[in-house]
């Protein structure tokens, strides 16, 4: 405390001898001072920026920048890159789609053709079979129709010789098929 | 946990006012001692050469901006370090500023009017150390920096135009009636320039140091209640970091505007 007082009471004489001021600023005594100090001051910072920070500054920045571009560039092509690849593959897969539709079709028509092939000999199978049932079928029919004039003309000489009538088979014969007409 | 902290500080000052009150509780207050130049060794007359505070301040400003501008870049990083991205946020802060001012053919005083930006800033940024000497508080320093860009316009104004440098005060838009009084204006003005220039600087920054002292001053005498003034010393200082960038800010931005009046003098 005394020591800050007494610095201060030196520093207020100072001041006062310097200029009669109570600005140190306008103590002109200490200007030469002041001035040849600011001076090395400004000259070694001049150099030190312009001999080596700023240089080295700028060089740094430019880098910087050319590594941004560059890599921005390459970065497109890789872009581009990916887009035709892209392409290509949508490409391959619409060749794919059309070759998977194609093989369908033909495969469809194939089967249709096959197909329709067997359901021709099918038709045709089933009318010889249906011919030769109905063939089959009017033989059984008149075979049916010659045993029952066998049975009515056996029954009928039967039933005649039961009522005492002697039969003539061939009289019975003509009634029996002029019955079986009506 | 910030609060706590707060409550503590101010338990902590209002309890060391009350043991450490002062016995007298005068004010002293000398705000403008903080400015007083004097020999670092000794109690000598200050000659030209004399190693004083002033000149540790000055060199301390140099290291600084090698240890920024220099050191932080040393490493020439494509992904900067803390350092290097300030270094190179202030190159491009001020190479911009050149270009779009002083137009691009004033790129090539890039490195002077660097020179001073960062001069000024990191004398402004060391001043606000408390005890230190703030070297950009005073006229000298600032008068000299100004009359060295007042120069180097007028200079590099008439090596450029010659006597078309003149036109720079011939307000050819004006009615002929009015272009000689406007001509004289711009005569003094252009000679006020260093003036307002220097003084701005070197005012603000004596006017912020000595309003921090004042409070300072209020403070060791107001015991208990010492904390009001340290809580205005706390924002006013806070406004002196902003005024030490914008001073220096202020300074270059000018220095370019007058740049682009030597490089361009038409109206």
């Amino acid at each position: 405390m005394a020591s800050t007082t007494q610095e201060a009471s030196h520093g207020a004489a100072e001041a006062a001898h310097g200029g009669g001021s109570s600005m140190p600023q306008l103590d002109f005594s200490t200007f030469s001072n002041q001035i040849f100090w600011l001076a090395v001051a400004i000259v070694a910072i001049y150099f030190i920026l312009s001999r080596v920070a700023l240089p080295r500054i700028a060089a740094v920045l430019a880098e910087r920048q050319g590594t941004i571009t560059n890599d921005i560039a390459a970065a497109e092509d890789l872009k581009a890159k990916a887009v035709e690849a892209e392409n290509v593959y949508n490409k391959a897969l619409a060749d794919a789609r059309a070759e998977a539709q194609r093989i369908a079709a033909e495969t469809r028509a194939e089967i249709q053709a096959g197909l329709d092939e067997a359901i021709a000999q099918a038709d045709v199978d089933i009318a010889a079979k249906a011919a030769e049932s109905e063939k089959a079928i009017a033989e059984i029919k008149a075979g049916a129709l010659d045993s029952i004039t066998a049975v009515a003309n056996d029954t009928a000489a039967e039933v005649v010789a039961a009522l005492g009538g002697k039969a003539d088979a061939k009289a019975i014969a003509a009634a029996v098929s002029n019955r079986m007409k009506g | 946990m910030g609060k706590i902290f707060f409550y503590v500080a101010l338990a902590l000052a209002v309890v060391s006012g009350l043991i450490f009150a002062p016995e007298q509780a005068g004010l002293q207050i000398h705000p403008m001692e903080q400015f007083i130049v004097q020999p670092l060794f000794g109690h000598g007359e200050i000659s030209w050469y004399t190693p004083t505070n002033a000149t540790l301040w000055l060199l301390l400003a140099v290291a600084a901006v090698f240890a920024l501008m220099v050191m932080g870049s040393s490493r020439r990083a494509i992904v900067p370090s803390r350092g290097q991205s300030i270094a190179e946020l202030a190159y491009g802060f001020v190479y911009k500023m050149v270009e779009d001012v002083a137009g691009k053919d004033a790129v090539k005083f890039f490195p002077y009017i660097m020179t001073l930006f960062m001069f000024i800033v990191m004398s402004n940024a060391l001043g606000l150390i408390p005890q230190s000497f703030a070297t950009t508080s005073h006229i000298a320093v600032t008068a000299v920096l100004a009359m060295l860009v007042f120069l180097t316009v007028t200079i590099v104004g008439f090596v450029k135009n010659g006597a078309g440098f003149l036109g720079l005060f011939w307000v050819s838009s004006a009615p002929l009636a009015l272009r000689p009084i406007l001509a004289i204006i711009e005569l003094i003005s252009y000679f006020v320039r260093p003036v307002s220039h220097s003084i701005r600087l070197g005012g603000n920054i004596m006017a912020g140091h000595a309003v921090l002292k004042v409070f300072a001053g209020f403070a060791g005498a107001l015991g208990l209640f010492s904390f009001l003034p340290i809580f205005a010393i706390t924002a006013v200082y806070a406004l002196e970091v902003l005024v030490a960038f914008i001073q220096a800010y202020v300074f270059t931005i000018l220095t370019c505007v007058y740049l682009k009046d030597a490089l361009h003098p038409s109206h």
